[in-house]
């Protein structure tokens, strides 16, 4: 081995080119040629359950990452991580800027990639236990200590602005847990009213989308990754047609804000003397 | 709940942190910007637009400290490290450096450790106050939490802005106060007890606690602290042949997976 650094890894593994020790001839994933065989082989879900699960997927995990990367894929324009990517294109700021915008608001506790995150660890230690879900969603911040996180201000995985749930999320809930083979999308499923009727408020996709992860036995850091992710090919698309569209026909929300507080008006400096 | 909040704020955002009157004038926080807060150091106005609060100079100084003496031009450093690989890749600086800053909201270091620091001092001061002993908190701080944020440092075992930073704060008259004393009695009772050493976390946490910062106010003040460390690294990177920021080989990813197997 030559060079003093290394990089440890159970995921990857490289072969160079003779003439070159900084060029992969041959590179595994898991244990798989990724350009020898995975390519040929493998559905790109397929690959990335095996980047983040460890393993190959039966066909209904790879079946089901599928179809939640499609529920997830656009949250459309009036969510707050793809409104942040339009933000950023209609300004004609950069392509990676709009999606680290979406990153940032979409990592969020507010459907975003923290309440995936937390959801996916209740999930993990709770199970199906129907009364201490109901108990976790009545005090989801029990133990909280102070953190770069904010307690969060609702039951996890539910929408605190909803008023019944959107038949999207059916569809959504009722497809993945027809497809699962885990039973977290079915118990879901089946208790989705009685949780809705204890909480106050429907179930969000976020919810549903940790149930899914849960299935596919994915960990919670995993699951808020690939859901960061999979929200974003909305949050480009959405962000290159407002770049195409212009800022004339973007909302700017300017005449909605009043203050409390105004001072008031005072006069600008005299710079008469320039000729402006 | 139900969609009331919604429908409540739909078309209607009514706030007293400020508006851009644009072709006439800004306000923040009820004070005009550029006749009331245009004459003000960006430091003193950053601190404004946090908090709406003004501080005393000698706080401002130690405040600006803070910044200064954590913009390491190393790029070892991981949030600088991510800036040079971005300027060898030849990323933009924008996006170098926000990227750099956004990493810097980390768990063994940066902002994670200073919010979670600020609270123990927060914590203890009110323990404190109520009568209690400083060893019996801390040793029932270590059996719950098992670690207090700000001592013991990950990579090097003596802060070598420590020195400095009581310095600049005895000269300034802020040495005596509370939060700091704390953080040195706790220092100086795990040092005797368990050999751990006390980070900048600790000390920087301290003063904000004796200024009186949040922690959300001091996370808010603390974002940026690393930014003028970043640009040097990027800049060296970005001037040096594309893709040569520490180049890896190949072997130099020590495998520990799945033997060799076919799809």
């Amino acid at each position: 081995m030559s060079g003093k650094y290394v990089y440890q890894s159970s995921i990857w593994k490289e072969e160079p080119e003779a003439d070159n020790p900084f060029a992969a001839r041959v590179s595994y994933c898991r244990g798989y040629d990724v350009y020898g065989d995975v390519l040929k082989k493998a559905s790109w879900f397929e690959y990335i359950y095996l980047m983040f699960a460890g393993d190959k997927p039966s066909t209904q995990q790879a079946m089901l990452l599928e179809k939640l990367a499609i529920a997830l894929a656009n949250p459309g324009p009036r969510e707050a991580s793809v409104r942040a990517a339009m933000n950023s294109g209609v300004a004609g700021s950069r392509n990676a800027a709009s999606l680290m915008a979406a990153l940032a608001v979409g990592a969020g506790q507010y459907g975003g990639g923290h309440e995936v995150f937390i959801s996916v660890n209740a999930w993990e230690t709770l199970g199906t236990d129907l009364d201490a879900w109901k108990q976790f969603l009545t005090n989801p911040n029990q133990g909280y200590e102070e953190d770069i996180w904010l307690p969060i201000e609702h039951a996890p995985g539910f929408d605190p602005n909803g008023e019944s749930c959107p038949l999207p999320l059916k569809q959504t809930l009722e497809h993945l847990a027809e497809i699962s083979s885990g039973n977290t999308l079915r118990w879901l499923l089946e208790q989705r009213e009685t949780l809705e009727a204890h909480v106050g408020y429907p179930l969000a996709m976020s919810g549903i989308a940790a149930a899914a992860f849960h299935d596919l036995g994915i960990g919670s850091h995993q699951a808020s990754m690939l859901h960061l992710m999979l929200r974003l090919p909305g949050a480009a698309a959405h962000a290159l047609e407002q770049r195409e569209l212009g800022w004339k026909t973007f909302p700017y929300y300017g005449d909605s804000i009043t203050l409390k507080n105004d001072p008031g008006f005072r006069d600008a400096p005299d710079v008469s003397e320039f000729n402006l | 709940m139900s969609n009331n909040q919604l429908l409540e704020n739909e078309d209607k955002l009514e706030t007293s942190m400020g508006k851009a009157y644009l072709c006439e004038r800004v306000v923040m926080r009820g004070k005009d910007l550029h006749h009331e807060l245009g004459g003000y150091d960006w430091l003193k106005f950053y601190l404004f637009s946090i908090t709406g609060r003004e501080f005393s100079d000698a706080q401002l100084t130690i405040l600006n400290f803070f910044w200064v003496a954590t913009s390491y031009p190393d790029s070892s450093i991981w949030p600088n490290h991510v800036a040079a690989l971005s300027g060898s890749a030849r990323s933009t600086a924008s996006l170098s450096l926000s990227a750099g800053m956004a990493v810097s909201e980390a768990s063994v270091y940066g902002r994670r450790p200073d919010r979670k620091a600020l609270d123990f001092f927060y914590r203890t001061g009110a323990a404190l106050k109520n009568g209690e002993m400083l060893e019996k908190f801390v040793e029932n701080e270590l059996k719950e939490r098992k670690r207090i944020y700000g001592y013991g440092r990950p990579l090097a075992s003596i802060d070598e802005r420590i020195p400095h930073t009581l310095s600049l704060l005895r000269e300034l008259g802020l040495d005596k106060d509370f939060h700091l004393n704390i953080a040195l009695d706790v220092y100086r009772y795990l040092k005797k007890t368990r050999g751990l050493s006390m980070n900048i976390a600790a000390l920087y946490s301290a003063v904000a606690a004796d200024i009186g910062l949040t922690p959300e106010e001091y996370q808010q003040f603390m974002t940026p602290a690393f930014i003028a460390g970043m640009v040097p690294c990027y800049q060296d990177a970005r001037d040096r042949p594309e893709g040569s920021f520490f180049p890896v080989r190949c072997e130099n990813i020590v495998y520990s997976g799945q033997a060799p197997r076919v799809w």
